[in-house]
């Protein structure tokens, strides 16, 4: 009880909000740029290694060492939620791209040939075969990119974006457990939720 | 083009093709389609069947050489959709039903709903099907019944022109029975020019208005299925040796 009262005079409502915005504005981007990238390498594929290697290598840099390094970039800088978002954006490139690709990829080529040898176009074969049955695939992708959101945009708060890692860090500079808790616990929350829901969503969209 | 009237349907001349790699599918083939027949490409695995088949809708382009079907549109998109095309694996969207499946071409072409649906309903009766199937999703068809449903796709515009790619080659000896036999009386109706590939002798003999004999790329012999049994060819003796048919499938044929 004494947690919960803690929860509610501290703003944890408005720092998830916070928190979620961040995950929300930063995987609708990676969408953006990610579902084009993964098309285009799945119909030419010799763009495919590049792509997905600099994808990959974005995913090893530390996310506290890429918040730091963004951080003297000018029009980025002078607003820290910017720098966040296009941190959180860069990391969920990846599995949107792959997951893409792969679900693209992975369409019986049978159907595909069957498409094209019935005289549809590029266009109508992507969006009427291709994307639709490897809507599942995608939004798997999209499941692990915003896990891996909620999690990484605590660290957000290293930079002073906001968001539920406030907490952590105050927690952790006050050694008060209760506070990094308070931070922990919604962000746990909120990756999971979000798990089971596009889990859901996956599972009605699979073909069958 | 040519004339309405003219018996050529479908034309390679000198055709070659050849993979990126420098590997050769097709070397110089000469062959005439006739409006109205069905010219069964008849080879063993890798001969070129296939290749050829593709060449017609354009699925592959000539290395060198001319394939010309006459009076078909010259835009990819448009010459493709006035060709049917069935393949062995069918490819039926599994996420349309067979009614959006058979409506495919009428659908990209914009015909009106009640013109598509009743076309459906008409193609259904063609090839065997009832018309409660219309709302199935193909993994509920057995295999016989989702190639007819391949079939009636392939039939929805009216093509003059049908590609066949071993459409019978995954069925069951029953099925592809039925299926040829059903495939014979639809096509003493249509007149459809076919193009038709397989590796079964048999089947050559029985769907067969002229027998292409491929071998490694070539075309070695075209001959009518009765003077297929008994030609002097090599390849076509071996064919003939290795199925072990004899006088049956031809007296069979003239009489379905």
């Amino acid at each position: 009880m004494n947690f919960v009262h803690f929860m509610l005079q501290n703003d944890v409502l408005e720092l998830t909000w916070e928190h979620l915005w961040l995950v929300g504005i930063s995987t609708l981007l990676a969408l953006l740029v990610g579902l084009p990238l993964g098309i285009m390498i799945a119909r030419w594929p010799r763009w495919n290694k590049p792509v997905l290697a600099g994808a990959n290598i974005i995913q090893t840099i530390p996310s506290l060492a890429l918040f730091g390094f963004l951080l003297p970039v000018p029009w980025l800088g002078a607003r820290v939620e910017r720098l966040a978002i296009l941190a959180l954006t860069l990391y969920a490139l990846l599995p949107v791209i792959r997951n893409t690709y792969t679900g693209i990829r992975g369409v019986d080529p049978a159907v595909v040939e069957a498409g094209r040898g019935m005289g549809m176009t590029d266009r109508q074969l992507l969006f009427r075969v291709e994307l639709p049955l490897a809507l599942s695939v995608i939004l798997s992708g999209v499941r692990v990119a915003v896990v891996i959101s909620v999690g990484l945009a605590t660290i957000a708060a290293a930079i002073g974006a906001g968001g539920l890692g406030e907490f952590i860090f105050r927690g952790l500079a006050m050694v008060n457990n209760q506070l990094i808790l308070a931070g922990a616990v919604p962000a746990a929350i909120l990756a999971l939720s979000a798990d089971l829901s596009l889990g859901w969503l996956e599972r009605r969209l699979r073909p069958r | 083009m040519e004339p309405a009237g003219s018996g050529i349907a479908i034309e390679f001349r000198d055709v070659s093709y050849t993979l990126p790699s420098g590997q050769r599918l097709l070397s110089d083939l000469n062959l005439q389609v006739r409006r109205g027949e069905t010219l069964v490409l008849l080879g063993r695995s890798g001969s070129g069947k296939t290749t050829t088949l593709k060449l017609v809708n354009r699925l592959l382009l000539p290395s060198s050489g001319e394939v010309r079907v006459n009076g078909a549109p010259t835009d990819v998109i448009q010459l493709r959709r006035s060709i049917g095309y069935v393949i062995q694996d069918v490819g039926l969207f599994p996420h349309y039903t067979v009614e959006r499946n058979i409506a495919l071409v009428p659908t990209i072409e914009g015909w009106s709903e009640e013109r598509i649906r009743a076309r459906v309903q008409e193609l259904l009766r063609v090839v065997g099907l009832e018309p409660q199937m219309a709302s199935r999703y193909p993994r509920e068809l057995s295999g016989g019944q989702r190639q007819r449903v391949g079939v009636a796709r392939a039939l929805a515009a009216d093509p003059p022109i049908l590609l066949m790619d071993e459409p019978f080659g995954a069925l069951d000896p029953l099925t592809r029975d039925e299926l040829q036999r059903e495939f014979l009386d639809l096509q003493q109706r249509l007149r459809k020019t076919v193009v038709f590939v397989t590796h079964d002798l048999r089947e050559a003999l029985r769907l067969g208005s002229s027998i292409a004999l491929m071998e490694a790329g070539r075309l070695v012999t075209v001959l009518p299925p009765e003077n297929f049994l008994h030609s002097d060819d090599p390849w076509a003796a071996a064919y003939v040796k290795a199925f072990g048919v004899g006088s049956y499938d031809a007296a069979e044929r003239s009489a379905p």
